[in-house]
Formats: structure tokens, sequence, C-alpha cells
């Protein structure tokens, strides 16, 4: 067990956004985070790496407490792919190298330097080694920011919607990415997303919140129209196309633009 | 996790040597710049006299005390608060999220122009003598200069107060500023309007920013808060960039956003008073120096910090140059050519577009 969470409380202006949220992820595992918008995903992943400062309750990673690890400590266990990425005037090399930080001492070593360029092998982004972000795409960029993440040598991966701003092609490739290096170095990955079809064909395992609980909680298994009709409020089918499961929005009855539902 | 394959990529060690070069040639271009203006002025010095002076050989009395009397310590005080200037909007530029940052965004250099009013205005400590080659006399520079600095250091200990109610968010502290500046604005000018003709003179003077009014003891005491400040802004360059990086990716990084900003703004907001208390409001430095240098070297704190210091040296300090030379024997405020001569360089600059 890499990541286990127990009766997770967060509050804000003390209003419960979180109630005792509890799941475990192995390593080797990619979990997503799945439900409406507001309902505290994110909140959820910030609560992982002590950006948000939770209530109560108790986050072990890889064996030690999270509440006992000073923030340095977390930063070398976690990584973290905020939803939006800044840019500015760096290259791209300058970009994933600050990842280092938190192994830096007073200047950065040859050790970051060969490690930065490692995983930019490993993404095969070699090409925008010196690009400057300003002048990147929303692809090129996330892949920076996940290369950011990566040279942290983190042993948790935590990603907020790391597609949502991203084309087909680009959603794919990140996320085979990430699939790829969470089972070559048995690390884990905590990724909270909106598409559900993208999280049934990248992701083990499957976290529903709805109103800040979990809802449900498992492998595929999960996934069952009810399921998801109870948490985002609306009907679905499920399917299959080419031997992916498929989930399909239904057509709500208040939806008139259907010309179908009018006959 | 891990990874061994990398190794040292050349073509970014041949870009890091690049950046190498520029402050390299910004060191050189500001000691050639301190030697040349030392031999300007009243009466020319040659250069190769200048450096023997310097290096201690005395070649000539005359020479001797006007140099070290006058000329080294104004140029080296051009320097020290043009670094100092620079350095401190820099920093706030990355603390505050917002490319207007500067020294004077929270309203310090109003809160000094303000303190300096009150000193002369209502505690009496200046008046004009017209005889006089240097018509305005501030007859207890020390009174003005402590007022100075102690309400600049009260508008910082405004905005660290509502900080700490509001939380340390960028908008709030600039917000504040802004709001500050204003106060202080209509507080020197309630003051003046109050005032009789050579207090108002002597307040209008003051805030001309000069660098020509510190003697060695000065500048060794605003030398030594812009080195301490300097070296604690270079210890945090790793902190300020992934602050640029988003507050978000910055505390992922193990960064104690809040801690760094409040912290930092403090210790830029001391030079910056320090600065505006001993030598008046020198504008502009500090915010379109940085600006300068990021259209350069670009946002990389490593070389944006030492790049900002040493251009903000420079242009003050050819600033002061151009000053005492233009309309000699007179002398322009040092305040009036940063601008002529910033301002159009930065606009082409920004016309220009990023050096690649």
């Amino acid at each position: 067990m890499i990541l286990s969470v127990e009766e997770l409380q967060f509050l804000y202006r003390n209003r419960e956004i979180l109630h005792k949220i509890a799941f475990s992820i192995e390593e080797g595992e990619v979990v997503a985070i799945l439900g409406p918008n507001g309902v505290g995903k994110t909140t959820l992943l910030k609560c992982l790496n002590r950006i948000l400062h939770p209530k109560g309750g108790a986050i072990h990673i890889d064996g030690k407490n999270l509440f006992d690890l000073g923030t340095i400590e977390i930063a070398r266990l976690i990584g973290y792919v905020p939803q939006r990425v800044e840019t500015g005037r760096l290259t791209a090399f300058d970009a994933v190298l600050l990842g280092r930080r938190p192994h830096i001492k007073w200047d950065i070593t040859e050790k970051d330097l060969r490690i930065v360029d490692s995983v930019f092998r490993l993404l095969s982004m070699e090409k925008l080694r010196l690009s400057y972000i300003d002048e990147m795409s929303g692809g090129e960029l996330q892949k920076v920011a996940i290369a950011r993440s990566l040279v942290q040598e983190p042993k948790v991966l935590l990603l907020d919607e790391p597609t949502s701003s991203l084309d087909l092609k680009n959603q794919v490739e990140i996320l085979a990415i990430i699939r790829q290096i969470v089972l070559e170095h048995r690390i884990a990955a905590v990724m909270t997303m909106h598409d559900l079809n993208q999280a049934l064909r990248y992701a083990d395992k499957f976290i529903l919140l709805k109103e800040g609980r979990v809802h449900a909680h498992g492998g595929a298994e999960v996934i069952t129209s009810e399921v998801i009709e109870d948490v985002y409020g609306l009907p679905v089918v499920i399917g299959e196309v080419a031997g992916m499961r498929c989930v399909v929005p239904g057509i709500p009855k208040w939806d008139c633009t259907n010309k179908q539902i009018k006959k | 996790m891990h990874f061994a394959d990398g190794a040292v990529p050349e073509d970014y060690l041949v870009y890091v040597r690049r950046k190498y070069f520029w402050i390299m040639g910004g060191i050189l271009l500001l000691f050639f710049m301190l030697i040349y203006s030392i031999s300007v002025g009243a009466v020319t010095i040659p250069l190769l006299e200048v450096l023997q002076t310097l290096m201690g050989q005395s070649v000539s009395s005359k020479w001797d005390s006007i140099i070290w009397n006058i000329r080294l310590p104004q140029a080296l005080a051009a320097i020290v608060a043009g670094a100092g200037l620079s350095v401190a909007g820099v920093v706030m530029q990355s603390i505050l999220r917002n490319p207007l940052g500067s020294p004077f965004t929270l309203g310090i250099s109003n809160a000094g122009a303000f303190g300096a009013a009150f000193s002369i205005i209502v505690l009496g400590s200046g008046k004009m003598q017209s005889t006089v080659a240097d018509a305005v006399i501030i007859n207890n520079p020390y009174l003005t200069t402590m007022v100075a600095f102690v309400f600049c250091l009260l508008a910082t200990g405004i905005i660290l107060l509502i900080s700490r109610i509001r939380g340390t968010s960028p908008e709030v502290m600039v917000l504040a500023g802004v709001a500050l500046s204003s106060l202080f604005t209509a507080g020197t000018m309630f003051l003046q309007y109050f005032s009789d003709d050579t207090q108002l003179a002597a307040v209008v003077f003051w805030t001309f920013g000069d660098v020509g009014r510190v003697n060695w003891l000065e500048l060794e005491i605003m030398t030594g808060i812009v080195l301490l400040a300097v070296t604690f802004f270079v210890a945090n360059r790793w902190n300020y960039n992934a602050i640029d990086a988003g507050d978000e990716t910055a505390k992922s990084l193990g960064v104690n956003v809040e801690r760094i900003r409040s912290i930092g703004m403090i210790i830029a907001a001391l030079v910056s008073a320090v600065i505006v208390a001993f030598l008046g409001v020198i504008g502009f430095v500090g915010l379109i120096c940085p600006h300068m240098v990021r259209r350069v070297i670009g946002d990389d704190q490593r070389y944006l910090i030492p790049g900002s210091i040493l251009l903000g040296g420079i242009l003050l300090l050819v600033s002061d140059t151009a000053a005492r030379l233009i309309v000699a024997p007179y002398v322009l405020p040092v305040s009036v050519l940063t601008a002529f001569m910033g301002a159009p360089t930065f606009i082409y600059l920004l016309l220009k577009g990023y050096h690649r």
C-alpha cells in the first residue's frame, strides 16, 4: 500500500467540504477521482499533499504519516500537476529543473541536470529542451508540467484534470504516458477527471464523490449506470465499442434540443 | 522513482554560458562606467589617474580630495541605490505576481515623501536661502531622513497588518499599496497647501531624488542593508522561480509561499525605505530595470536577480553622470534622467520583443 487515506475531513470557513473520505492505493495503480463540478475533487487532491490543510483524518504515504512530515519531505514523496500551468520566459529545461527544488541545497548539481535530461528522454521531448514555455502549445506545456513533477522523483503523482484543455490526440498521449510511467516506475497516480471514458480506459480504480463523500470506490465494476446517474444526476447508457466499455449520456427529460424525444 | 540514464545536454550548457556572458558583460560595463563617472565633471580627471587614485596611489592631493570626498561616494551611492531599487523591484514583481510591482507599488516612496514634508513643514527642519548657489537648505537633514524612514516603515507596517488580517494574497497587497499611495500623496498636498514658499521649495527639492546627498557613513549603512538584502534574495532565487510557476506548484515543491511572500516584502520594503530616506524619490529604476533584463535574459531568477542588480546600478550611475554633464555646471535631478533615458529604451525593448 503506497497511499492510504482514512476519515479525511476538510472544512472551508466552517463548511464541511469533504466528509470522512477513505481509500487506499497500491503501487502501479492509476486512480481516477470522479464527480460533478464543485463536489470537492480538486480539494481532495490538494489535501493529499497538504496544499490545503485537512481538519481531521489520517494520510499515510509509503508507510509515513503525512502530518508528521515537513513540506520539503512531502515534496520529495508527492508530485503535483496543477490544472493551469503558468508560463514565463523560461526554457522547458529550466522549467522542469525547478522540479528538483525539494532536493536542491544551495545550487543545482550535475546529478539534477542528468535527471532532468533523463525525464526529457522518457517523455520523448528532447527537441523541446530549449523552447521557451511561453511559446508552447497546451499539450507541450502539460508535458512540461508532468516532467516537472517527475523530476521530483515522487512515489505518488497527483494530477488535477490533466487532459481538460487538450485535444483528443494529446489527451490520449498524456494519459498513456502517465499509465506507462506508473507501471514502469512502480509509483501511483491519482487524477481528477471529467471524461468517464478516458477514466475507464486508463484508470485501474475509481473514486466517485457525491456531496463531499465517497459514493462508490473500487475497480471498473463500480462504474454502473445506476452509480453514474446517482453521482451526476443524469441517465447514462454503458455499452461496448471495439471491446472498450463506454459511458454515453442518456437523454434527460429537460433536453428539448434533441429532436428524437419530441416524437 | 529513479532516473539514471541521463547526460548533461551540451546545448543547455551553451545556453547557460550565454547567460553568464551577459552578466560578465554587465560587470565590466558597470566597472567602466564607475571609472568614467569619476573622471568627468566640472574638472576632468584622466581615466588612468582615476584608477591610480582608487588603487591607493596618490597622484595629486587635489584629485584625492575630489575623488574620495565627492565623486566616489556619489558614484557608489548611485550604484548601490540603483541596484537596491532594481532588486527590490524584481522580487516584488515575483512575490506580488504582478508586472507592475516595484518598491513604490506599496506606497513606500509616497510615504517617504510625506515623512520628509512633515519633518520640513511641521517639525521645521528645512528652510530656503536665496543667496547661496544651492538655494535650498534642509538645515536638519538627519531629522528629515529619520522621519522619512519612519513613514516608509509605517506604510510597510500597515500593509503587513492588512495582509495578516486578509491573508498574503498579491491582490490585497497591491490594492492596499495603491490606497496608501493616494493617502500619503493627499497628506503631502495637505501639508504643502498650508506651508510657506521656503518650506514648499524645500519639500519639492527633497522629493527630487539626488545621489549626491549621502556621506560615507550613510553610504555604508545603505550598502550594508542592500548587500544583506541581495544575499537573502539570491539565496531564495529558487523559491521565487517556484512562486513564478504558480502558488500551487510552489507549495507542491515544498515552498512555504506565505512566509516567502511576507518576508520578501518586508526586506524589499526595508531596502526601498533606506534608499528613499537617504536619497529622496528615485522612481522608474525599480519598475523598469527588471523588465529590461527580462527582455534580454528571460524570467529565470537565477539570472534575473544578478542581471537586475547590475542594470539598476548601471542605469542610475549613467543617469547621474549625464545629469551632471548635460547642463553643467547645473545638475539635473537624477530621477528626471532615469526616466528620460530609461523610458525610450524600455519602449524600444517592448516593441522589439524578447531577445532570442
